[in-house]
């Protein structure tokens, strides 16, 4: 199946390429303060949640802007990511009615651009690395490995949602409110070590919370994940993978009669 | 081999009002049984074949199922039952100016337009300059799209879609783009491709086109069959004589017949608007003041009724002069 992929897609290469130039200059009107925006969206995010939450939870936290940062910066991707995602089957709908095109094209070309922009806030999220004393350590780089997961895992989450989007256009504010209640069990700004072992377990089933974990126990405590865990990230991505997958497989044909 | 085959198919096409309702509407109509999805049958059991250089026009009224057939060619749906085969790319013009972004340049639409018709980017650097001065766009290359006229944007989608070569185009009702002068371009144009040996569908109402570019004829009604033939001038004949009775012909007898209702009527039309033009000439003949109008008549005359000159030489007009 996936060679079958890489083919097509070396086959759309040309048209992937121009689809995520459209998509980028749409977003960003071809200005630089687009760009400069986007990057420093998530941050005044962060700053916001700083100057609210380091009062509270900050005292007992070493390296508490850390902390929340790698929160913020993951979240913040799978945020725009899915987001994204979500429209981009409904918005090019019209070419596709006219054109036969393989329809994940949409989705991954929106997901680049989503990919630049936590590229971006990645290297200033090194920066204030750098800036609060943590020190560097080979073992940064394993953080491919979350990164790697959290692309896949939104990919499938965005193929899920944009097959939604074309059946029931109300989904946008359904998913709103989702994100929001997985923005506060995703234990962005406090830390639960507070709760019991097993509502600490609970929080394992939330995949965008191990993701964030799988950051800060790199960056902040300095070790490296368990092999379960990285297999717990791994399972997650390809679960929503195979499911958006076999969703647009199955009504590769039918998202035509609902737009 | 065949370039293009259909055996037997038919295309199901599900309408109701599962469009546009949000999840929340969709479970209380569930709940309420309110929910109706409705099923028919867009084409059912067409059968065709193409071979290289052929032209195929796809004739019928409005709602026939000749665009979902397209896009079935196109392979945009898939055939319900039955089977489609296809051989060579295709360059599908199915309502020429959808499917452009007007915020990008004309330049970007154009790779984008040629990426999506499946070409690669060096053949759409090659071609580009080509594509620009055929439509008659030098001057706008760097401008948005939306910026442009409705005739220009048509015209870009034209040179697109007929530059870049594919193996098979699909045409939809896309040959009267532009003004005159740029019809008469991508009229000769489409001339050109067709003499090089392209395969083409033509979906069109204009039965003339049909009749001048066409050399099989496939006949949908409701999603039916009416025939599949290489006989152009008779099944034109006979489904003009449908356009004005509405009585579908069946069998062979059915369409030799129309066919000859309808050259009768052609011709009776003909006499008809003959008649009407002697009398007009004749009236002008009769009452005509100015020397001028009366030679123009004259002259007129003698080109396209010579025997009407005969009936005048014992008129007492012809004396007097």
């Amino acid at each position: 199946m996936f060679h079958s992929i890489a083919l097509k897609l070396k086959k759309n290469q040309f048209l992937f390429e121009e689809l995520v130039k459209r998509d980028f200059k749409q977003k960003y009107k071809r200005t630089v303060l687009g760009m400069a925006w986007s990057v420093l969206s998530p941050l005044l995010t962060l700053l916001v949640m700083s100057l609210v939450f380091s009062q509270f939870f900050g005292r007992h936290t070493p390296h508490y802007t850390i902390y929340l940062f790698c929160g913020t910066l993951v979240f913040s991707y799978f945020r725009e990511s899915t987001n994204g995602g979500m429209n981009s089957l409904m918005s090019n709908a019209n070419i596709f009615s006219k054109v036969n095109v393989p329809k994940y094209l949409f989705l991954l070309s929106k997901n680049v651009s989503a990919l630049i922009n936590f590229g971006l806030t990645l290297c200033v999220f090194f920066l204030f690395v750098f800036l609060d004393g943590v020190t560097f350590h080979p073992r940064f780089v394993l953080l491919i490995y979350p990164i790697c997961c959290l692309v896949l895992f939104n990919v499938g989450v965005g193929l899920v949602l944009s097959a939604l989007f074309v059946f029931f256009r109300d989904i946008s504010y359904l998913y709103d409110v989702f994100v929001m209640l997985l923005q506060y069990m995703s234990a962005i700004f406090y830390t639960i070590d507070g709760y019991s072992p097993l509502m600490q377990k609970l929080f394992l089933c939330n995949p965008v919370y191990c993701y964030i974990k799988y950051f800060r126990v790199i960056v902040l405590e300095g070790m490296v994940p368990s092999l379960s865990f990285h297999l717990l990230c791994a399972f997650y991505a390809v679960v929503m993978l195979v499911i958006g997958g076999m969703i647009y497989k199955v009504n590769n044909h039918k998202f035509l009669y609902y737009i | 081999m065949s370039i293009i085959r259909a055996e037997n198919v038919s295309i199901r096409y599900i309408t109701g009002d599962f469009k546009d309702i949000g999840l929340k509407e969709y479970v209380l109509r569930r709940l309420q049984g309110k929910y109706h999805v409705k099923e028919f049958w867009a084409d059912k059991n067409i059968s065709f074949a193409l071979e290289q250089g052929d032209m195929l026009g796809i004739i019928g009224s409005n709602g026939a199922g000749k665009s979902t057939l397209l896009k079935a060619v196109s392979g945009i749906m898939i055939p319900t039952e039955g089977h489609m085969e296809i051989h060579g790319n295709i360059a599908a013009l199915l309502e020429l100016a959808s499917g452009f972004d007007g915020d990008l340049t004309v330049r970007e639409n154009t790779y984008l337009r040629g990426a999506m018709l499946g070409y690669t980017r060096s053949f759409m650097n090659e071609k580009y300059d080509d594509i620009i001065s055929f439509a008659e766009l030098q001057d706008f290359q760097d401008r948005k799209f939306k910026q442009l006229s409705s005739g220009m944007k048509s015209r870009l989608a034209f040179s697109i879609a007929c530059l870049v070569s594919p193996d098979i185009l699909i045409l939809d009702e896309v040959l009267s783009v532009g003004d005159g002068a740029f019809r008469k371009k991508s009229g000769n144009k489409m001339k050109e491709i067709l003499a090089s040996g392209v395969t083409g569908i033509l979906v069109s109402h204009s039965i003339a086109q049909v009749r001048e570019m066409c050399n099989k004829i496939l006949w949908l009604d409701h999603g039916k069959q009416v025939a599949f033939t290489d006989q152009v001038e008779l099944y034109c004949n006979a489904y003009e004589q449908f356009l004005f009775d509405k009585k579908l012909p069946h069998t062979e007898e059915e369409i030799q017949a129309a066919s000859e209702a309808f050259l009768e009527r052609k011709k009776e039309e003909r006499e008809k608007a003959k008649k009407a033009e002697t009398k007009k000439l004749k009236a002008v003949l009769e009452a005509g003041e100015k020397d001028t109008v009366l030679q123009a008549a004259l002259e007129i005359i003698r080109k396209k009724q010579p025997e009407l000159l005969r009936e005048f030489d014992d008129d007492p007009l012809e004396d007097e002069d």
